[in-house]
């Protein structure tokens, strides 16, 4: 389908502005979204993506500006009106309640509260239509929490298509799926805009926005700074757009692997309520070597994550390290033994919000190298702090301040320095650039191909396909708990990772047999 | 409505929010006094001069923050690492039975003895007494608010037992309470002739003691950490579970010092109201205090204060001493607001 | 008169009702504070100035019922401050429930010297009187134990169905099961979670208020500074033994009250006579921590419950 100007304008922007504070968060956007057409709104983190759909419904008032929707002007500040319009909007984050079923979450807010019943019948019924309308296969009356992500997407798809939604955003939906998924994902897209509905895709993964969309707009740090048509713009000019200039990731070439360090040998761990644990796997990480782990989120990435970095012991199974079995395991042991690991969520795991950056610094090693007889030794704490800023460059103004005042990317640094200066021999890095700006992300993946270099194993947990593919020596999948073969740099299409992360190929494998 | 952090805020902002909390609080009593039918100025003049008018007052005043500077440090020193300890009531019993039983005569120790040997048995059934919420909440995840709430109507009916059993002073004429504590059992006065015991003194101690744990200690940096982010804690390796239950032992110790130092300093004799509800008003000055262990000594000042000048006032007009409770309670209630209020801006967005 | 005698005497279920009757109320009023996603520990103060705002409004001339009213509109009062302080502004649901607690309580002991200066004992009021309902009385040992009692127990019962039927069967409940299981959820359908859970904590404190005006309007006649004792506790840990459900916590509600029926009646027996009277005081408290660890393993928690929601945060 063409965007043509005839088309009905569905919603309309107009010099939205909104500033927090210092920050200006978005400048004087505008732009038409039209009937059955697909908008990309493409944009690193941070650029300003997330709060223009806020504004649009109602979360936040704009400082300036107005939203026209189907020709009427949207009240602001009314979190309602935009809904009521036929807007639907699917979070990143999901917003599902996991103890609600399927029907429950997709009716809430639906029917006016003083209303006296809920109606499941017919709720059910009309939930049936329309996911065998668009293809979105969900049993109404399970569980949510028993879902799998992608069931739980189709279920905030179908919220919104419930309500009747002409206009649909979608904010990173292909970042918790397989690649498989995600096309299954754009076939229901295709059909639904083929019955009328708009959709506005917001991502930074620019094979998909050249896929779906009609139209790319591409936000840079709060402002519009261009409009393309899909057919007549490629993605290297979409990436220069992205990020303003020409960015040079790090060039990693892929080394020997050298001596095994750590061994996992039909390792299991138990299912954490519906977060998968580990089956009987085996994995080796080697001196010198990115080992990535692919797959969707919530496949036993988190137990991995956790056994490697001493939270949880494996329930059977043995484990080695540098040659030697593991008796006792824990958050300290593996510490000792020379593995430094950075946590999947830097806020509420990597650091403490409210202590400043000393503390901060030194929560790993207060015990054996800050402290001696109980005391401790601030001091030599903030000497140690204030190296740390100097060679990780981290951005603050002292070794004083509250963790929780610097950006995503400084206390990731942090955190980079903490462990690396200890020079670890292991290194797991869990999901390390999720939310950082290019600069930070470039730095953090340069330090671990350092690592790497001087000899150090790296696991690299990500769920950015691209991201494994392009700093990984060896290739992992995990889905479900269980683990592929290794894939050697190159040797595997994304298409092919793909079915893996789908699950499919695991019965055929021996799970040993890498 | 929302709110949104401030990164630095100026000291107006740090300043303004707590005295508008005071003032609030006064304005609230002032209400209440006039129903009551007293004069508001008046009121709070009598409570003043009721506290510090006269030697007498303010020794009494300074006995009665006594054993409120131990519960107030037994609960900010719980309540900075997240263990929501709110039976100090029952660790505080736990102590003074602990010095009634060793100290009515069942030991014939000199007083250098008898004294330290007393105070640690009070800390270590108090210390006790906490460990098993602590555990409950650290093994099976049973919330401590409850138990340790629940554990302070079981124990003091435990402590009636004893007063009408085993621990009967059968001198006593039928009352419930326990024989008297002899002599080398007694906290002497700090000054000879003026009612005030070394129990004071001790108090004082121990804040600067909890001050230095704090904030020097490497368990005082895993107290904080852990009630800080305990999730964060965990992965970087400090042994929380370990912590929590140090910090148990800590709290439960310091209000079990509280219950010695009522029997020992000041009663002499364990009855069943030997304790006012002093673990439970300790949670309100240990919030006054904002947990800092020093400012415990200023909030139990405070609240020692208002309590005894409004029993005298009280005496003195027809406004009910409940009024200090109320005062304390909604000073409570308004000073965790201002403090929120100095680190957010509140938008109407 | 041995175990086995007591458990099928009609007066000792009768009784086992009557004492559940103040533990449904505020079992359920808690259940909705923190189905919503608010642990509401001011619960133990509210049941102590629903108790004296309902007996005092009685013996200042209002009716029976306009005493609950009374109680019920105290109980709401007290519940929106705790849910100003805890929704919009997230403050610690600890602090500010404990804080509530003390200032209720002073509150009503101070008002009650206001009011009654120079008595000794408190003057008594005309409380509820048993109403045997038609035929279903004359049943054999149900009858006398479930329907010969006040009327103000039977609202118990049918507030308990209510509270059911709204919390499952209606949108408005299912928007306040969300906002306890997950708030954002309820933001994304534009939704307000603060209205929801500040309306959760103010009615579910009313029937606290209510909870505590049965002991001074229906089980005794007259007001008692200690008359509460707990009860408040108490009924938190039936909320978790209930599994946050509102006809578990009932039942469990009427097993602990036969406990505690049971443990009087022993006094005079002959265990009675050997075991110190404390010890069967002590009763009804551990029973509520045994059910809080029997239950710590398998119980439905809300997911968001003592999670504070301020929408600008991601």
């Amino acid at each position: 389908m063409n965007t043509n100007t005839e088309a009905q304008v569905v919603l309309r922007l107009q010099g939205i502005t909104k500033c927090f504070g210092p920050v200006t968060a978005n400048e004087d956007v505008s732009f038409d979204l039209h009937r059955g057409e697909v908008i990309a709104l493409l944009g690193e983190n941070g650029a300003g993506k997330t709060t223009l759909m806020n504004i649009l419904f109602g979360q936040y008032t704009a400082d300036a500006g107005a939203v026209e929707l189907f020709g009427q002007p949207l009240p602001s500040g009314a979190p309602r009106a935009a809904l009521d319009a036929g807007v639907g909007m699917v979070h990143q984050h999901f917003t599902l309640a996991d103890n609600l079923t399927v029907w429950e979450n997709i009716v809430l807010g639906v029917d006016h509260l003083s209303a006296l019943s809920l109606k499941p019948r017919l709720v059910k019924a009309r939930i049936r239509t329309l996911s065998e309308q668009f293809h979105l296969k969900v049993d109404p009356d399970a569980k949510v929490g028993r879902l799998t992500v992608g069931e739980r997407q189709r279920v905030e798809i179908l919220k919104a298509l419930y309500r009747d939604a002409k206009i649909l955003i979608l904010d990173e939906p292909t970042a918790v799926l397989t690649p498989q998924e995600a096309e299954a994902l754009f076939a229901t897209l295709r059909e639904a805009i083929a019955t009328g509905l708009s959709v506005i895709f917001i991502s930074h993964k620019l094979h998909e926005v050249m896929a779906i969309s009609h139209r790319v707009l591409v936000l840079r740090h709060g402002k519009l700074v261009a409009e393309r048509a899909t057919d007549a713009t490629n993605r290297e000019e979409l990436a220069a757009l992205m990020v303003g200039s020409e960015v040079t990731a790090p060039s990693i070439e892929t080394r020997a692997p050298g001596p095994a360090l750590l061994k996992l040998s039909k390792v299991s761990t138990p299912d954490h309520g519906a977060a998968p644990g580990l089956k009987l796997l085996d994995l080796t990480l080697a001196a010198g070597q990115i080992t990535g782990l692919a797959g969707v989120s919530g496949n036993g990435q988190a137990a991995l994550s956790n056994l490697l970095s001493g939270l949880i012991s494996p329930t059977t199974g043995e484990m080695e390290l540098a040659g030697s079995p593991v008796k006792t395991w824990s958050a300290r042991s593996a510490i000792a033994k020379g593995i430094a690991r950075i946590p999947e969520d830097r806020h509420k795991t990597g650091t403490i919000a409210d202590f400043d950056l000393t503390e901060n610094a030194i929560l790993e090693t207060y015990a054996s190298r800050f402290s001696r007889r109980g005391w401790m030794d601030w001091a030599r704490a903030r000497a140690f702090t204030k190296e740390l800023i100097q060679t990780y460059d981290v951005r603050c103004p002292g070794p004083d301040i509250r963790i929780r005042l610097l950006s995503g990317g400084n206390m990731q640094k942090l955190i980079l320095g903490r462990v690396l200066e200890e020079a670890p021999q292991i290194i797991l890095a869990n999901q390390p650039v999720r939310g950082l700006d290019i600069g930070a992300v470039n730095y953090v993946h340069g330090e671990l191909a350092k690592a790497r270099d001087r000899g150090a194993a790296v696991l690299l947990i990500s769920e950015d396909l691209d991201e494994i593919m392009q700093l990984s020596d060896v290739i992992h999948v995990i889905s479900e708990g269980r683990l592929s073969p290794g894939f050697a740099r190159g040797s595997m299409k994304p298409s092919e990772l793909g079915a893996w992360m789908a699950g499919h190929g695991f019965d055929a494998e021996a799970p040993d047999a890498a | 409505m929302r709110l949104e952090p401030i990164a630095t805020p100026t000291t107006a902002r740090r300043i303004v929010p707590p005295m508008l909390a005071i003032a609030a609080t006064f304005l609230v009593a002032a209400i209440l006094a006039m129903i009551a039918g007293g004069n508001p100025f008046a009121v709070f003049g009598l409570i003043l001069t009721g506290a510090f008018g006269s030697k007498f007052a303010l020794l009494e005043t300074l006995n009665s923050a006594t054993p409120l500077i131990f519960t107030g440090l037994a609960i900010a020193v719980a309540f900075r690492a997240k263990l929501w300890n709110i039976g100090a009531e029952a660790q505080l019993y736990a102590g003074a039975v602990l010095t009634v039983i060793l100290g009515t005569g069942a030991l014939g120790l000199p007083i250098y003895l008898m004294l330290p040997l007393c105070a640690l048995a009070a800390m270590l059934a108090g210390a006790t007494l906490l460990l098993g919420p602590a555990l409950l909440k650290t093994r099976l995840g049973v919330d401590e608010v409850v138990t340790t709430m629940l554990f302070n109507f079981i124990f003091l009916l435990f402590v009636s037992f004893l007063l009408e059993g085993p621990l009967k002073d059968p001198m006593g004429m039928g009352w419930p309470k326990s024989s008297r504590l002899i002599p080398e059992a007694r906290l002497p006065r700090i000054v000879e002739g003026l009612r005030l015991h070394w129990g004071f003194a001790l108090a004082l101690i121990s804040a600067l003691l909890v001050w230095v744990i704090n904030t020097r200690t490497t368990l005082g940096y895993e107290m904080r950490a852990v009630g800080q982010n305990a999730e964060a804690a965990g992965f970087a390796g400090i042994p929380v579970t370990r912590v929590i239950l140090k910090t148990a032992l800590l709290s439960g110790g310091l209000a079990g010092l509280a219950g010695f130092s009522e029997v020992s300093g000041l009663k002499g004799a364990l009855t069943l109201d030997l304790s006012p509800g002093f673990g439970y008003t300790g949670i309100v000055v240990a919030m006054l205090a904002l947990l800092h262990p020093l400012g415990v000594v200023v909030a139990a000042l405070f609240v020692a204060a208002i309590f005894v000048g409004a029993d005298s006032m009280s005496r003195a007009v027809g406004v009910p001493s409940y009024i200090a409770d109320i005062m304390l309670a909604s000073a409570l209630l308004f000073m965790v607001l201002a403090i929120l209020l100095t680190k957010f801006r509140v938008r109407r967005d | 008169m041995d175990l086995f005698d007591i458990l099928l005497s009609a007066s000792f279920w009768a009784a086992a009702i009557r004492i559940a009757s103040p533990l449904i109320f505020a079992t359920l009023g808690e259940l909705i504070c923190e189905r919503a996603g608010v642990l509401n520990l001011g619960i133990e103060g509210i049941m102590v100035s629903g108790a004296f705002a309902g007996w005092i409004a009685v013996w200042g001339g209002l009716p029976l019922w306009g005493g609950v009213a009374v109680a019920m509109i105290t109980g709401m009062m007290l519940g929106l401050v705790h849910s100003i302080l805890s929704v919009p502004f997230g403050l610690s649901q600890h602090v500010v429930g404990i804080g509530l607690t003390l200032l209720a309580t002073s509150l009503t002991f101070y008002t009650y010297r206001v009011v009654l200066p120079e008595v000794s004992s408190p003057p008594k009021i005309t409380a509820f009187q048993p109403y045997e309902i038609p035929l279903l009385s004359d049943l054999p040992l149900v009858g006398p134990a479930l329907f010969s009692q006040t009327p103000l127990t039977y609202a118990g019962f049918l507030l308990a169905a209510l509270t059911a039927l709204v919390l499952y069967r209606t949108p408005l409940g299912l928007a306040v099961r969300a906002a306890g299981e997950n708030p954002s959820a309820v933001a994304a359908q534009g939704l307000s979670v603060t209205a929801i859970r500040m309306g959760a904590v103010t009615v579910g404190s009313g029937f606290m208020a209510v909870g505590g005006a049965f002991l001074t309007l229906s089980a005794f006649d007259s007001f008692f500074f200690d008359m509460v004792n707990g009860r408040g506790w108490i009924c938190i840990a039936l909320v978790v033994f209930g599994a946050w459900k509102p006809g578990k916590a009932v039942l469990g509600a009427i097993l602990f009250a036969a406990f505690d029926a049971l443990q009087i009646r022993l006094q005079q027996t002959g265990i009675g006579a050997v075991v110190p009277y404390q010890v069967f005081l002590m009763m009804p408290y551990f029973l509520s921590i045994l059910a809080l660890v029997v239950m710590s393993r398998r119980a439905e928690i809300p997911a968001a419950l003592m999670v504070p929601f301020n929408k600008g945060e991601r």
